[in-house]
């Protein structure tokens, strides 16, 4: 899968100036300081919080679930009948992963995950979802223009291919689990969670062929 | 309500912009609006569907022009504010013009771990038999209350399938309100796409959103 470049850019900041993200940052500076000298909350907590989601919480638990279903056939049949449970089994678990739901691509059926309301996404095996996830030209279009968004991403589909689009509207938390690309056959787990890209597991992407993989690990 | 965060199906917002090698974080102050948004929920003073009632009661030009942190970070102000925590004037002031009131509870630095572990399950026991199964034809209904919903005002109205039986959850529209938790029978429920979008819709698009039991009624 890969990348446009030429739209390279970061939209959370497209349209304020420095000055209204100094605004932003005294604001969020002076909400926290309150916040502590009233005795709410505990500026410990904070920094345990960001280094939660910054270090340990992230894309490569995913990449361990689904090399796991790939490896593992008993696994595998139990993330499909309880994915919460044989998530559990390998330690990722959680705030806005409490109800997972696991989805199957197959040659016959694309799965996507969106959250056309808000942002919600399965936190414990993705980590905190990337700013195009949040924001409004995904969440407008995936559900009625999910190849177009596809194309966005450099993925193009089979036009029999069924495109199936989840919405999360509830507290249920989906986790795409990608084909498993040919070539790979004797693979370790490990090498195997190698390919696992965390827009394959929203959807949005496929996983790596050993080929791109190596292309990858070459070019870094 | 039909606010600003209801995006599906609107169009003209441009491509989906992906990122390469997005880092967590984008700014300092990311990292401090995100810990302080869960240190504050963590005084238990209001629930998630609060936060997200709060998120969608912003104007809608408002949030469409703001990124996702700074929609957390005006409606965890506006929480904070309506509950006599922290007033706008003292973020102007940047510092405490007056004491709070106790809060119910205060995330701690020891137990971050923990509470980020063990997540806010939201599930249920069944206050009553589930009223449909899979594969019964129903329509979610067309509604368009003021208050807190997750129907997406694209299902409205339009008829589906029941896809799976979820359990019993908590139910947002109450639960945004003070109103309890009033636990519902949650479905997922799938939609063709012509049958959201009309005739010029991908013939290999499938949509499902997660209902609650109020959303739904029989259809033929």
């Amino acid at each position: 899968m890969t990348h446009r470049d030429d739209h390279h850019h970061h939209d959370h900041d497209h349209d304020h100036d420095h000055s209204h993200l100094a605004e932003v940052e005294l604001r969020v500076r002076a909400l926290e300081s309150i916040l502590v000298e009233k005795g709410l909350i505990d500026p410990a907590a904070l920094d345990l919080i960001v280094e939660t989601y910054e270090t340990k919480i992230g894309p490569r638990n995913g990449a361990r679930v689904v090399a796991r279903a790939w490896s593992d056939p008993a696994f595998r049949a139990r993330l499909y009948r309880d994915a919460t449970a044989a998530i559990a089994e390998l330690g990722f678990a959680g705030r806005q992963g409490e109800h997972m739901v696991a989805l199957e691509n197959t040659p016959a059926r694309h799965n996507i995950v969106v959250c056309t309301l808000c942002s919600c996404y399965p936190w414990p095996v993705l980590g905190l979802p990337p700013v195009w996830y949040k924001s409004a030209p995904y969440r407008s279009r995936v559900v009625i223009d999910p190849r177009g968004v596809l194309r966005d991403f450099g993925v193009e589909l089979p036009a029999t291919t069924e495109i199936r689009v989840w919405d999360s509207t509830a507290e249920l938390r989906y986790l795409v689990i990608p084909m498993r690309p040919s070539g790979t056959e004797g693979w370790s787990e490990a090498r195997l969670a190698d390919l696992v890209t965390r827009d394959s597991m929203i959807g949005t992407g496929l996983a790596m062929t050993p080929a791109g993989l190596a292309h990858k690990e070459a070019s870094t | 309500m039909n606010g600003a965060q209801d995006l599906g199906g609107m169009t003209s917002f441009g491509p989906v912009r992906p990122e390469q090698d997005e880092p967590v974080f984008h700014a300092e102050w990311e990292k401090r609006a995100l810990a302080v948004t869960l240190a504050c929920n963590g005084m238990g003073e209001w629930t998630g569907d609060r936060n997200r009632f709060e998120r969608e009661s912003l104007e809608p030009g408002w949030y469409l022009t703001h990124s996702y942190y700074e929609i957390w970070l005006a409606a965890l102000q506006n929480n904070l504010a309506r509950k006599g925590f922290v007033g706008a004037d003292e973020i102007a002031a940047g510092r405490a013009l007056r004491p709070a009131p106790p809060a119910k509870r205060k995330l701690v630095a020891e137990d971050v771990a923990a509470v980020l572990a063990k997540g806010s399950p939201y599930d249920r026991p069944a206050p009553a038999p589930a009223r449909f199964a899979v594969g019964d034809r129903v329509r979610a209904k067309l509604m368009n209350p003021a208050h807190h919903t997750r129907l997406p005002r694209y299902a409205r109205g339009r008829v589906g399938a029941i896809e799976s039986v979820r359990g019993v959850f908590v139910f947002p529209d109450a639960n945004a309100h003070d109103q309890g938790e009033q636990p519902h029978w949650c479905y997922t429920v799938r939609f063709a796409g012509r049958d959201l979008w009309g005739e010029d819709a991908d013939p290999t698009l499938v949509v499902t959103i997660d209902a609650w039991e109020p959303y739904l009624e029989p259809a033929q």
